[in-house]
């Protein structure tokens, strides 16, 4: 006999009111299901593995505490296999089949795309937890990574500052969330008197082996007297030939530094790093940040995975502040339905792993510190700057001129993910 | 090949006459090769009386001294074994080094430098290169990790300290802007350094600011005490860069017409300046001049680089696509799995690497042979396990070569991890090899362009003087005639299927030195490799090596005009358009067999 039917033939309410006494009620109620929407293979399970296990710790952590509402979570795990449509697919199985009260899940922004509908028209919630172009809100999604007010622009700024960078190089695979993020960026340097001479733009194709060439050409542009910085929105497997190639033509950190945002602990942990030393990166968080919270997530981490080599990088981190989020707003409405805690989200706070405090905004973006380390031999980072503030995330960019006048807020009066101010109206988009 | 180290030896002369300058920017440009060992790191020894130039009188000493001054604890040795009296200044000074943000570290280096003690170039020579300490204590301890073993000394009074202590010690936090003002400052310490290569690199230094020409008269005295023809090339530059500053317009265009054959990028940023901005349209008439003719010298240079990056490109496409050649060629297997035999090959080389972690070099000679065996065994098992009975059946070989590439990729995952892995490589294979300031080739790819070709002619020799290849050949042309003469043709194809898969694998060794190693990496050239031996000639080693060229050419001579993606998507039409005109490629196979 399973406990379960062992308890349900056990009709004497004492019994029951002792066993829960032993914290044993949460073993009676029916569980919340949190669906995990994470490649388990193909390309992008290089990336979201790590995911997944993080969401599958929390939620046996939060089982330990007694789980939710009394009743415990159980993680629905699903493999999208890095196929765009089969994203949507999986998210439909989640939500109709497996009925779960919450997506966790999705990496690159393509996915998140294909995604978005059906998450809209199945009025489920996901949690993103990916830093992404931005210009997109939806009504159920929250976007718990960095949006590029969070990342790109604070890490120009502190590149134009402390380096006094003059030239800037703007490299990036070719997909949809450099090329945003780069109009993003040139528009901001144009606005801050940076000449069309000196911004080059440079895209790869995916998983770009050969970067001679381009190295060369960085090299020239970097040669002209001005001060150079890299900014790099290169993607995945391409990082380790380019590194390589800077390494091997020359070019160090202290000449041409390159800022990257997709650069963390997790890609480093795969890379021979000694090429990289002193190269940048920009993140909302790094495993070397010195904090109790952080130091606490860490050690659970390594009882999790079982292997203390194992890191904890950025989007690990927004997994937990997305996930406490969502714990605390269920706790607040008292209930797993699905618009009560859509509108219990907006304003919760919790803690993230940096030492403060990160808030979900009505424009389902959270706020959160920018820091920029600088990669040291054994593959962490070196905290080399970061904001006095947390820094909410701009769904809308005010740098571009399509969406200057677009804010997201879903709270009433506007309840709206992209209502533009001028004219008062919201263009009600799939987006 | 020839050809190419005809180029590189001929420019190499023709910078030698115009100007010296190779040997001093040369070691600077293999110092900078692994950021992990910062610049200063080959040549810091020098001694404290670097630092007041009135003493520049003691160079012959310091010349004799320069004999021993290899090693920089040496040189460590030999500031502390000379120092005698210590300043309780400095001391509170450098003990203040771990204190604040990195800006109050660069104020303290600056008063640091100020005081002239022989300590400091050491002490902000370490904290550079990160391995300045400094212990829990007050006022702490300051320690200077030695740069090899764990032991050290004590920054303050050069006693050498055990290796718990220095473990016990927090390395001072630097970053890139701290690191280029002490590098500034040290530069400024080491100008008349008794070893050359650093005052060489003082003087790459200096020249990247404007040079005042309040330094013109120490310059001059630099000149006449310089020993060593490559400082000497670089002192005249810096001064004929600082004599840009003068008044006399006379003097000017003499330095501009001293500066002419460099191409050293700082000169031609001020010439550039000076030819835009200088008063007298004459002195900006000599340098416009002087420019065009460095550009013209430069253009050369670019093609020759151009060249050189076609070459190693093709040499990849070669070596990915070579195995290729022989199961697809020569077999006619349309095999899709063969990106995972590279794969195979390239994880055999991590793996060899985590067991012997210490030897890198010795690690990738043994995974040469080890990756050929181990990729070469998974060969013979899909040709004896699948492909064996689809011969005949192309369609159904590709679908059940699809499927094992599949499977094997999924299996590393889960055997391994679905990260990438990182794959060192040995010092030998960093870096490049300085010919001029425009022209450098990465020694990783020269050694790679040679490999491809040994593999080739291996291969070559393989399929025309042995046994093996005289079966193989009568296999592909006749099996019938062949099983009739009494070869054991399962057999033959069994061996040759494992020769191709473990020349992927071999190809997989030398890749891994350059790009990701993860259960994907097979996939990026799998279709690449179709195409060179498509675009070759089917059936055709030759063809495999010329198309391998030629598409690894045509990629690097398009990619500066339309970019990475712009190229890849030209020479696939090209192909595509290619293929319509000659459907069997460069050099299609003659005769009977081409029927077979």
């Amino acid at each position: 006999m399973t406990q379960k039917q062992w308890l349900t033939s056990a009709r004497t309410p004492g019994l029951v009111l002792a066993l829960s006494l032993f914290g044993a009620t949460v073993q009676a109620e029916e569980p919340i299901k949190v669906g995990v929407l994470h490649s388990l293979s193909g390309t992008m399970a290089i990336s979201e593995t790590t995911l997944k296990d993080t969401i599958e710790m929390l939620v046996a952590e939060q089982n330990a505490k007694g789980g939710v509402l009394g009743r415990p979570l159980e993680a629905v795990v699903v493999d999208p296999a890095s196929d765009w449509p089969l994203f949507a697919e999986r998210t439909r199985q989640l939500l109709e089949q497996d009925q779960v009260d919450v997506i966790f899940g999705v990496w690159t922004s393509v996915a998140r795309k294909s995604v978005l509908p059906v998450v809209e028209e199945l009025n489920g919630i996901l949690f993103y937890p990916v830093q992404y172009e931005g210009e997109e809100s939806s009504r159920n999604i929250f976007y718990t990574g960095a949006a590029p007010n969070q990342q790109a622009i604070p890490a120009v700024d502190y590149l134009m500052n402390e380096y006094g960078i003059e030239r800037w190089v703007l490299a990036g695979t070719d997909y949809v969330y450099p090329r945003t993020t780069n109009r993003i960026l040139e528009a901001y340097l144009k606005a801050n008197g940076v000449a069309d001479e000196d911004i080059m733009i440079n895209y790869t194709p995916f998983g770009h082996a050969d970067w001679q060439s381009i190295v060369a050409e960085i090299k020239r542009f970097g040669e002209q007297g001005k001060a150079t910085a890299v900014v790099s929105t290169i993607n995945g497997d391409a990082n380790v030939p380019f590194y390589r190639e800077l390494g091997n033509q020359g070019m160090s950190a202290e000449d041409i530094p390159v800022i990257a945002f997709s650069v963390g602990e997790e890609e480093l942990s795969g890379m021979d790093t000694r090429p990289l030393v002193g190269h940048l990166a920009a993140w909302n968080y790094f495993m070397s940040v010195d904090t109790p919270e952080n130091a606490e997530f860490i050690g659970k981490w390594h009882d999790f995975i079982g292997d203390t080599n194992r890191v904890t990088n950025d989007p690990m981190e927004a997994h937990y502040i997305g996930f406490n989020m969502w714990v605390q707003a269920v706790e607040d409405a008292g209930t797993t339905d699905v618009d009560t805690v859509i509108d219990a989200l907006k304003g919760v706070t919790v803690p993230n792993l940096t030492g403060g405090m990160a808030e979900m905004l009505v424009n389902h973006h959270i706020t959160k510190p920018v820091l920029i380390g600088e990669i040291q031999e054994d593959g962490q980072f070196l905290v080399v700057w970061q904001t006095d503030d947390l820094i909410a995330g701009d769904a809308w960019s005010p740098h571009l001129p399509g969406s200057r006048d677009i804010i997201a807020d879903w709270t009433p009066p506007i309840s709206c993910g992209n209502f533009n101010t001028v004219t008062q109206t919201c263009s009600g988009q799939d987006y | 090949m020839a050809v190419w180290l005809l180029i590189a030896g001929g420019s190499l002369h023709a910078e030698t006459q115009a100007f010296g300058l190779e040997m001093p920017a040369a070691d600077l440009t293999a110092e900078t090769i692994t950021p992990a060992v910062p610049v200063i790191a080959q040549a810091d020894p020098y001694t404290g009386d670097m630092i007041d130039p009135s003493l520049l009188g003691n160079d012959p000493e310091a010349a004799e001294l320069e004999a021993a001054a290899t090693e920089d604890e040496l040189m460590e040795e030999a500031v502390y074994e000379g120092l005698e009296e210590t300043s309780a200044d400095v001391d509170l000074l450098i003990q203040r080094l771990p204190e604040g943000s990195f800006n109050d570290r660069r104020a303290v280096a600056e008063e640091l430098a100020a005081t002239g003690d022989p300590r400091v170039p050491v002490v902000l020579t370490a904290l550079v290169e990160g391995r300045l300490l400094a212990t829990g204590d007050d006022p702490p301890r300051i320690l200077i990790r030695a740069e090899t073993g764990r032991a050290g000394r004590d920054a303050l009074t050069g006693e050498p300290v055990d290796a718990d202590l220095i473990a016990s010690g927090r390395r001072i936090p630097v970053h890139n802007p701290l690191r280029n003002a002490l590098r500034n400052l040290i530069a400024v310490a080491t100008i008349a350094a008794p070893d050359p290569e650093r005052r060489a690199a003082s003087l790459r230094r200096l020249m990247r600011d404007d040079v005042s020409p309040d330094m013109l008269t120490y310059l001059d005295e630099r000149v006449e005490l310089e020993t060593d023809p490559r400082v000497t090339d670089l002192l005249l530059t810096v001064r004929a860069l600082a004599r840009l500053n003068v008044d006399d317009p006379e003097q000017r265009i003499e330095s501009i017409a001293l500066l002419r054959g460099s191409l050293l990028s700082e000169v031609r940023v001020r010439l550039e300046a000076t030819a835009t901005r200088d008063d007298d349209p004459e002195v900006r008439d000599a340098a416009r001049d002087a420019l065009d003719s460095i550009e013209s010298r430069i253009r050369f240079f670019r093609f020759t680089e151009n060249l050189f990056f076609g070459l190693s490109a093709g040499s990849v496409l070669l070596l990915a696509a070579i195995g290729l050649a022989i199961t697809f060629g020569v077999m006619g297997v349309i095999n899709m799995a063969h990106g995972e035999l590279i794969m195979i090959g390239a994880y055999t080389t991590w793996f060899i690497q985590t067991l012997i972690p210490e030897a890198l070099s010795t690690s990738i000679l043994l995974a040469i042979p080890a990756a050929f065996v181990v990729a070469g065994i998974v060969g013979i098992a899909m040709e004896r396990g699948v492909i064996q009975f689809l011969y005949g059946r192309p369609l159904e070989t590709l679908l059940a070569t699809f499927g094992i590439s599949l499977i094997l990729q999924q299996a590393v995952r889960t055997m391994f991890s679905p990260l990438n892995r990182p794959v060192a490589s040995p010092e030998w294979l960093s870096g490049s090899l300085y010919v001029n300031p425009i022209l450098s080739l990465t020694w990783s790819r020269i050694y790679i362009l040679v490999f491809a070709i040994m593999v080739f002619v291996a291969l070559l020799l393989v399929m025309k003087k042995t046994s093996l290849g005289l079966k193989v050949r009568a296999v592909a042309q006749n099996r019938p005639m062949a099983r009739a003469l009494g070869v054991r043709t399962g057999w033959v194809d069994a061996l040759t299927f494992g020769l191709g898969a473990g020349i992927a694998g071999v190809a997989g060794v030398a890749l891994s030195q350059l790009t990701n190693v993860g259960p994907n990496m097979g996939q990026a050239y799998i279709i690449d490799s179709f195409m060179v031996v498509v675009f070759g000639g089917v059936g055709n080693l030759w063809g495999t090596l010329v198309g391998a060229m030629g598409l690894g050419m045509m990629t690097k001579f398009l990619e500066p005009h339309t970019g990475a993606v712009l190229a890849k998507i030209l020479v696939l039409i090209f192909i595509i358009l290619f293929i319509q005109r000659r459907p069997r490629g460069l050099f299609p196979k003659k005769g009977r067999a081409a029927e077979a």
